[in-house]
């Protein structure tokens, strides 16, 4: 099991790539032959491959380095200043708080799941945290994301509110989509959510669309300050899926400011990505279409923001998408429904123990960053979020009859003439469900 | 916007003919020009001037970013999935403006899988609007609703029909010139029989309709226009008229659009048909590629339908004939 962070020293010159990967070979995965790193970010383990391969070999050398090196040259002096930390206090606490309130939500979601109060397909985030996080706390309001049915904690990150969340899962009026989207249909305009997809791949088009319409404005509309960014969220399964492709292709071509965040937890359900993948490295399908693939640890929320800062900052300045792959892992199966019985048990404790939350707790607590104190004030006060979330889902209603035929059309008027040769939403009785359709 | 065809006095005398390639043509230049944030996009739509032609000229006109030429990408999936779906998921927050235009149903000799008719698939499907042009009339008034239209919109033209000139007045010219969606049209009216017909088949019905004439049959043809919403209202009148129905349709019988027009027929006017609702449509084949077969794929069922309404000659009182 090899995972290196990476940190990009300056803007990336196009066809950067990163030079570690995870396992040389098609074999599953055995973590008990690699080290495990054991702490955050601090950490001077860098894990090596445990054999050489041909198909590692380093064509391009770019310079990389391990955030931890830069992290452990300099000593923290203080309790309070540390300007050679990766983050202040402020943005840790900040960061520590997204996370507690995804994994929170997410063990709610598993209880009201199997409390029958939720249906359907739920997908869990456990374990995934420091992608989201990592990702989405550096975005401004208007940058859009784009997620698959995995969605739930993006759409926390970006700052949907959990009762919102909450209530859309009940099915209740009340949800960010008024109960018609559910679980796998997050979207907010507010926020600039904008799904939330079932369909593998579904949603990279849509934010390749979405990082269009961002250079569309600035440049045919003229709306020179308009420097949203996109980014598109997916797993290691939809990598081998040709929308991705030809997004990596168009976003590369017209130069789109949009991230490919692959969130690579090694497992499409039941299969496993080295099964499924001629190639497993999935970073390397950056250059093949023009533009940097970086790979990062993703149980590190730290190295993540790092690699993030970058591509983002990259992306909004015109430079071009950018695909990250993010190594990281799901604590629970890949729905509810999922018995989750083909995974080694070893490999899940490998990864239990490089839980992010744990990590960046450690990191703040050695780093004099926050106290246990502070970090359970926050934990304490996400509870109380998220119980107040359930109490307002519960107690909200669910959605009137007439809800059924609205928002089908933006106007409306697509249902057609009524027998009486008007408009049929013209007709009062039409959206309480009692006209003819 | 919709369906407020902005009235002006068509002068007359000067009566223009226009194809319906000019008539697509015209309708994209004037949406462009009037709103900086439609734009097209697709596979060979700039340098090429269109697969077909349809956007000569505006490359040179509106520039690099406002026709895009796109590499090659393609994929139902996401006008059923995503366009089609996002404003109800997303409960009104995420609309889709989105005009999806191209050929639709057999040209000439392009085999199986360039000729199949789209519309009943597309019909099918709630959150989309449908549309299916005819007459140079159709296809500007259409795509400008279309394109003016919040939320997505199939338009399905026909390759054949791009060459065809019809004449055009001067309300139609008009930039402003729109139709209401979800309104058929009544090309021909009549009293002995009711024909429903969408895109190239309006042409064959209206031909047939002459050709009733001469044996004293007054045929009413109705040209859909839309196929969603589909004009229940208009085809159940005219069915009240005229007592029979006859759907026409290029694609598959199967699950056609013709079978929901029967449906609704006998849903909502039960009574007042004399006579079964006969379907003609495309045989439930692919499409072959041999030109006498491609010639008869259409007529197949007609044929059959002529002996078939032969046989009732005595009910339906109708002989009909296409080709």
């Amino acid at each position: 099991m090899t995972a290196a962070a990476t940190k990009i020293i300056q803007p990336l010159p196009l066809n950067f790539t990163n030079t570690t990967a995870r396992s040389p070979d098609k074999a599953l995965f055995h973590p008990l032959k690699t080290t495990p790193s054991s702490s955050f970010p601090a950490s001077t383990h860098k894990l090596r491959l445990t054999k050489p391969n041909s198909t590692l070999a380093r064509r391009r050398s770019t310079a990389v380095f391990a955030v931890s090196d830069v992290v452990q040259e300099k000593k923290p002096k203080s309790n309070t200043f540390h300007p050679n930390l990766l983050i202040t206090k402020e943005e840790g606490l900040e960061l520590y708080e997204d996370m507690i309130l995804g994994r929170s939500f997410e063990d709610m979601c598993a209880q009201m799941y199997y409390r029958g109060k939720m249906f359907g397909f739920v997908h869990l985030y456990n374990g995934q945290e420091a992608v989201s996080t990592g990702f989405i706390k550096l975005l401004k309001n208007e940058d859009c994301i784009v997620s698959t049915y995995r969605d739930h904690v993006h759409a926390l990150s970006k700052g949907v509110p959990a009762r919102a969340v909450m209530s859309e899962l009940f099915g209740k009026t009340t949800g960010c989509c008024r109960g018609q989207g559910g679980s796998m249909h997050m979207f907010s305009k507010e926020h600039n959510v904008l799904g939330g997809f079932a369909f593998i791949g579904e949603g990279i088009p849509v934010a390749t669309g979405a990082a269009f319409t961002s250079k569309y404005r600035r440049e045919v509309l003229k709306e020179g300050d308009c420097d949203h960014v996109t980014l598109a969220f997916f797993g290691d399964g939809t990598c081998n899926n040709g929308q991705f492709f030809e997004c990596l292709n168009m976003a590369a071509l017209w130069k789109l400011p949009i991230v490919f965040v692959v969130e690579n937890n090694l497992w499409a359900i039941g299969m496993s990505h080295l099964r499924a993948t001629s190639d497993p490295e999935i970073w390397k399908k950056g250059p093949a279409f023009g533009m940097p693939g970086v790979h990062v640890d993703g149980m590190d929320v730290l190295k993540v923001r790092e690699v993030a800062k970058e591509a983002i900052s990259r992306a909004r300045r015109g430079e071009g998408p950018t695909l990250v792959e993010c190594e990281t892992y799901r604590f629970r199966g890949h729905s509810l429904a999922d018995p989750d019985e083909l995974r080694d048990p070893s490999e899940k404790a490998h990864y239990a123990a490089r839980d992010p939350i744990t990590a960046l707790k450690k990191y703040m607590v050695e780093n004099n960053l926050a106290s246990e104190a502070e970090l359970k004030a926050i934990e304490k006060k996400i509870d109380e979020v998220v119980e107040e979330a359930v109490e307002f889902a519960d107690s909200s209603p669910h959605p009137g009859r007439s809800q059924l035929l609205e928002n089908v059309f933006a106007d409306p008027r697509g249902f057609g003439i009524g027998p009486d040769g008007k408009y049929r939403c013209e007709d009062p009785k039409f959206t309480e469900g009692t006209a003819h359709v | 916007m919709l369906g407020i065809v902005r009235g002006r006095v068509a002068r007359g005398g000067v009566n223009a003919s226009m194809t319906v390639r000019d008539a697509l043509n015209s309708a994209l230049d004037e949406e462009m020009s009037a709103d900086p944030k439609v734009f097209v996009m697709g596979e060979e739509v700039g340098e090429y001037q269109g697969a077909y032609k349809i956007s000569k000229g505006l490359l040179e006109k509106y520039g690099p970013e406002r026709v895009v030429d796109t590499p090659i990408t393609e994929a139902i999936d996401h006008i059923i999935n995503s366009a089609a779906k996002s404003n109800y998921m997303s409960a009104g927050q995420i609309s889709v403006p989105i005009v999806f235009r191209g050929p639709n149903g057999a040209a000439a000799g392009v085999g199986a899988q360039h000729s199949q008719c789209y519309a009943a698939w597309f019909g099918a499907c709630p959150g989309l609007k449908v549309l299916a042009p005819y007459s140079s009339e159709d296809a500007r008034g259409l795509l400008k609703a279309a394109i003016r239209d919040p939320d997505p919109v199939v338009f399905l033209e026909n390759e054949l029909l791009y060459g065809e000139s019809f004449p055009v007045s001067a309300e139609v010219l008009d930039s402003s010139f729109c139709l209401p969606i979800g309104k058929a049209k009544i090309e021909r009216e009549g009293k002995d029989v009711t024909i429903t017909a969408f895109s190239k088949m309006v042409g064959y019905a209206l031909k047939a309709a002459e050709i009733l004439a001469k044996e004293g049959i007054s045929a009413e043809v109705i040209n859909l226009r839309s196929i969603r919403p589909l004009d229940r209202s208009s085809i159940n009148a005219s069915v009240r008229k005229t007592n029979r129905l006859i759907t026409v349709e290029e694609g598959f019988p199967q699950h056609g659009v013709g079978a929901e027009i029967c449906a609704c027929v006998v849903e909502e006017s039960f009574e007042y048909l004399d006579a079964p609702v006969e379907r003609i449509a495309g045989a439930d084949v692919p499409m072959p590629y041999a030109a006498n077969l491609e010639r008869e794929w259409p007529s197949h069922r007609v044929q059959h339908s002529f002996v078939y309404t032969n046989v009732k000659v005595e009910r339906s009182k109708i002989t009909f004939l296409l080709f």
